[in-house]
């Protein structure tokens, strides 16, 4: 626990007048759990521990590579010397930032398997993910047990975000239908600078901020769309939920169903995984290339690609499935897919 | 036709559907949600909504980093 005044320590945030000494009682006693710890993640997850929220479950499969140092403010040049796993390094530094609140690591994959486990018991899901495995995922707990969740993506020097609140909003499945997930740009492949990151998780925050406090009424509910290199902001209206939704009208849970995952992995010998989306996808192949050639040695013909980069190697065939080099980790594999392939 | 995209205006061939809309800009297959005059389409009427003159269209992509 904490030697400092709860009400001096939080003075800044009950004086302002919209959060109030009730508004910082409930955030508080709030308990968010935040997908993913890149640089969206860890910027949330900052914001929301010196805010007081009361407890904060931080997930995340990766460990600290020095590439994250750049935009991922949590790590240090230690954490990614020793390859600390994410999630650990995190609540390692919210604890020291905030011991008044209760930070749990779990270093994990999410899927159907444990999703509902790890988010079915918080008030908030805050995605910091870099893929939309995930992003349907979370979306399903969200509907299927009524947990409000923040949506947020960035690359290059734009991004987007949207608080989803089940019922009240549209879902991510009325917004975008199944569509297609797989192929397209990735903070590996064109890159990603920390201001737009930080923009978006700043507007996740302040979004969870309203919700938790109890001040639903300044809910913004709007997409917004932003772009810092070419000072472009867009907001969008949203409306409510699609009748007809497959997700949050009918409930039909695809992605949780029967352990369901986008992407399943297969043993292929030693040291290969294949990867491969649940359904068959056109994948592009002249594009992935024109992707990939900045960052490392691309080969493609008709039928496949090869890209190998410093302990990388991924064969891609243009139905989307893949063979990841290098890894016996089936975690490792699908990073990587996510990574350079994008998904 | 001329529209408003995005907040800027835009002119475009007469007869254009939002799927063509998506097209142009390149954006088949990327989660991408529209608005048009105010109210949010639904990505199956896509292919069927046909743009017409003066319409007032947000185009918001979804992106996948974090």
């Amino acid at each position: 626990m904490t030697d400092f005044d709860f009400k001096d320590r939080y003075s800044r945030q009950i004086r302002f007048r919209h959060i109030g000494e009730a508004g910082q009682a409930r955030i508080s006693q709030a308990r968010v759990a935040v997908v993913g710890l890149g640089a969206l993640g860890t910027a949330s997850a900052a914001q929301l521990a010196r805010a007081g929220v009361g407890y904060l479950r931080l997930i995340d499969r990766d460990v600290v590579e020095p590439s994250n140092l750049q935009r991922q403010l949590l790590y240090t040049e230690e954490d990614a010397r020793n390859a600390t796993p994410k999630a650990i390094a995190a609540r390692n530094a919210l604890a020291a930032a905030n011991s008044g609140i209760t930070v749990e690591a779990v270093v994990d994959d999410l899927d159907a398997s444990n999703a509902e486990h790890l988010l079915a018991d918080v008030d908030v899901v805050i995605d910091g993910s870099d893929n939309f495995e995930v992003r349907y995922l979370v979306n399903e707990v969200a509907v299927k047990h009524n947990i409000p969740w923040a949506y947020a993506g960035a690359v290059e020097a734009h991004g987007t975000s949207a608080f989803l609140r089940p019922g009240r909003t549209p879902c991510l499945v009325c917004l975008l239908g199944h569509g297609a997930r797989v192929g397209h740009d990735t903070c590996d492949t064109v890159g990603v600078i920390s201001p737009i990151v930080q923009w978006m998780a700043s507007y996740q925050v302040a979004e969870v901020l309203k919700y938790l406090s109890g001040r639903e009424d300044a809910l913004s509910n709007a997409i917004l769309q932003a772009d810092v290199w070419h000072t472009d902001v867009r907001l969008i209206r949203m409306g409510g939920p699609k009748p007809d939704c497959s997700c949050c009208g009918r409930r039909e849970f695809a992605s949780l169903g029967a352990g369901r995952r986008a992407l399943s992995v297969t043993f292929c010998g030693r040291q290969t995984i294949q990867v491969r989306p649940q359904e068959d996808v056109a994948l592009s192949l002249p594009a992935l290339a024109e992707r990939l050639r900045p960052l490392g040695t691309v080969r493609a013909n008709e039928a496949l690609l090869q890209f190998e980069t410093e302990g990388v190697a991924l064969t891609v065939f243009s139905n989307g499935r893949a063979l990841v080099h290098g890894t016996d980790d089936p975690a490792r594999a699908r990073s990587l897919y996510a990574q350079y392939i994008g998904m | 036709m001329r529209i408003r995209l995005n907040g800027k205006d835009v002119s475009l061939p007469d007869g254009m559907t939002l799927r063509d809309l998506v097209r142009h800009y390149d954006l088949d297959g990327e989660p991408v949600a529209i608005e048009r005059n105010g109210q949010i389409v639904d990505r199956q009427a896509f292919e069927a909504e046909v743009i017409q003159e003066g319409d007032v269209i947000e185009m918001v992509r979804f992106v996948g980093g974090g």
